[in-house]
């Protein structure tokens, strides 16, 4: 047989040639695609990154938080009433936990107050996350003044600024001893805000949470695989409101690809039928333009994908920002966690790559298949 | 030498409008000779030739190729005979990319690339390494004084410019048999006297040509051997 590597080598040459030769048409359709495949891959790094991001924050969150109920709301609870429920069959663990919110009139944003039982936190002293810092521009060593119920300023001396590991959600914490969070709030000795409540066996909880509302029937159980569910159903209804947008893109997209692959130009089809005539055969046309289409697809696939990445973990996906998150005042600084998995791009590129290439095979096919003696009556 | 039974050509055969452009042809076209067809519009010369060079099957009869060279993908050995009329497409062209030389009435030159380009273009297919294909190329286009515009984009060329280049290409595979459609008709008289003294050139060096022509420059010439006359499909004057 002929020897086919070169043959390959030979038409791919010839291919990207004839990609040159139409240098306007093919740059135009190669940003069209780049853009398409760059707010697809966008949306759907974005959305990715968050919901990890949730994820990842809540791997430390307690299995269960148990919250008193008053009138409907969420008001303190006893801490006594952790004694109570630790003697529940199945409960490891019950932690009061003490946290508030804390509005900021001055940067205009809400931030959570918690106390931590870690003893590296000194008293009159806090650790804040990476958008507390920001917003309030401070760092190690600076102070921070923090109004109290009472209206009077108390300040605080910033110890430690938190790590950027998961920044979404936990960027605007500030940490402090359960003597500070008290005194700030006016939350008497022996009220906490909520119960935090560990199971030996965590496939126990939904029973346990059951015994405990059965008991107190004035409290709340919070699991958190609800909170995760919760979180998922938000990010992915947010996520949909964009996919309805950008649906329209992807359709005008393979619109526009439709019409350029059904209108070859009468050049191209000359073009084939000389080929033909002059000795190629179907198959070798149908391999210049496989060529053509893979390194346009390519191009443009990579491209809005790496765009994309940029986009979405180093620009902070700015162009989605108001569409798909801002409650609170802080969010807009974060910054996603880079992360990129086989299965999203696997997507994508049938997303985009196929529907461009399904659009261009049937007339170039047609094209290809006619007699060569075609290509002498034009 | 070629030969060929009771052809038969119908366009849209099985359509309301079938249309019999060659109609019950029977010829032998020897090799080493010049054979010219002429004939007026529409009688169907273009047709004939497509037919003998592979590029679209008769309706019927039978096509006899004899004294082709030897090759790996049909298994042939030197100067064995083939019906070419029942092979699968792939066969044709490797025939046809072997065996015949193609000149077409309008160039069928590929706009945008380079007259070497054009010329080397037949071979991509083979897998024939480029230095070769291109060493063959220009010497193929000096042969034909067109050294000056090896590199030239074949747009800008001039008619008889052209056509030389799309001599040069049917060419590049050295085939044994060049087929002309209508070689003459952009040409002046001059040109075309030019042209009539390239294709004595190859019929020294033994090729077959078949010319389709109703140039009296051309079936005029003391180089035909044979000048075969066509009316509506049908030979009405033969060799
Ligand atoms: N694809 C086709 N479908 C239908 N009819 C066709 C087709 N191709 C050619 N014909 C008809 O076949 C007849 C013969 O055409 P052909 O091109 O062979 O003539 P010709 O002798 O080469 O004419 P000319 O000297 O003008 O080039 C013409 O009447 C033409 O209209
Ligand atoms: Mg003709």
């Amino acid at each position: 047989m002929r020897p086919p590597v070169q043959r390959y080598r030979n038409i791919l040459d010839f291919a990207l040639s004839s990609l040159l030769r139409r240098k306007g048409r093919n740059l135009a359709l190669i940003c069209v695609y780049t853009l398409v495949v760059f707010v697809l891959a966008s949306l759907v790094f974005f959305v990715q990154a968050l919901k990890r991001e949730a994820r990842e924050l809540l791997v430390h969150a307690p299995d269960m938080v148990v919250q008193r109920m008053v009138a409907g709301r969420h008001d303190p609870m006893p801490a006594a009433q952790a004694e109570a429920i630790r003697a529940i069959r199945g409960v490891e663990e019950v932690q009061p936990r003490l946290w508030g919110y804390y509005y900021d009139p001055v940067y205009g944003g809400n931030l959570t107050l918690m106390a931590t039982s870690d003893t590296a936190l000194a008293a009159d002293s806090v650790w804040i996350g990476q958008g507390v810092a920001r917003t309030m521009r401070v760092q190690e060593g600076d102070m921070i003044s923090l109004r109290g119920y009472a209206g009077l300023p108390t300040l605080f001396t910033v110890q430690k600024v938190l790590p950027e590991a998961s920044e979404l959600v936990s960027s605007d914490l500030i940490l402090m001893s359960p003597r500070d969070v008290r005194s700030l709030f006016n939350l008497p000795e022996g009220l906490a805000t909520d119960l935090a409540v560990t199971a030996g066996n965590p496939r126990e909880l939904p029973t346990i949470a059951a015994k405990i509302v059965e008991r107190f029937p004035d409290t709340r159980p919070i699991l958190k695989s609800e909170i995760l569910r919760t979180y998922e159903a938000i990010f992915d209804w947010r996520g949909g409101l964009m996919v309805v947008v950008f649906a329209s893109a992807v359709l005008s997209f393979i619109i526009f690809a439709w019409d350029k692959a059904t209108g070859l130009s009468a050049e191209e089809r000359k073009e084939i039928g000389i080929l033909k005539s002059i000795g190629w055969e179907s198959a070798d046309v149908l391999l210049l333009k496989f060529w053509e289409g893979a390194v346009v697809s390519l191009t443009a696939f990579l491209g809005g994908v790496l765009l994309a990445y940029a986009h979405v973990f180093f620009f902070s996906a700015t162009l989605f920002e108001h569409a798909l998150k801002g409650w609170s005042v802080l969010f807009p600084r974060y910054r996603l966690v880079p992360a990129l998995d086989g299965y999203q791009l696997t997507v994508l590129f049938f997303l985009t790559v196929l529907p461009y290439t399904a659009a261009t095979l049937v007339p170039i096919w047609r094209a290809a298949t006619v007699d060569p003696d075609a290509a002498m009556r034009s | 030498m070629i030969q060929l039974a009771q052809v038969v050509k119908t366009y849209q055969a099985g359509l309301a409008t079938p249309f019999t452009a060659v109609d019950g042809v029977s010829l032998d076209i020897p090799a080493g000779k010049l054979t010219v067809l002429k004939g007026p519009s529409g009688s169907g010369k273009t047709t004939l030739l497509t037919l003998i060079g592979c590029m679209a099957r008769p309706t019927s009869g039978r096509i006899h190729l004899h004294g082709l060279p030897a090759g790996t993908l049909l298994q042939l050995a030197e100067g064995d005979s083939l019906e070419i009329t029942s092979l699968p497409e792939r066969f044709l062209t490797a025939i046809r990319r072997r065996t015949f030389g193609f000149i077409f009435q309008q160039f069928n030159l590929v706009r945008g690339i380079s007259v070497l380009e054009n010329v080397m273009l037949p071979t991509y297919p083979t897998g024939e390494d480029r230095r070769f294909v291109e060493a063959r190329a220009i010497e193929r286009l000096e042969g034909l004084g067109l050294s000056r515009h090896l590199h030239a984009s074949v747009d800008r060329l001039s008619g008889g410019e052209a056509q030389r280049v799309a001599i040069a290409r049917a060419l590049i595979n050295d085939p044994a048999v060049v087929i002309a459609d209508e070689p003459t008709a952009h040409l002046d008289s001059r040109l075309s006297e030019e042209f009539m003294d390239l294709m004595g050139q190859f019929k020294a060096a033994g090729r077959t040509l078949l010319i389709a022509s109703h140039d009296p420059i051309v079936y005029g010439s003391p180089l035909a051997d044979a000048v075969v006359e066509m009316r509506d499909g049908r030979i009405v004057a033969g060799p």
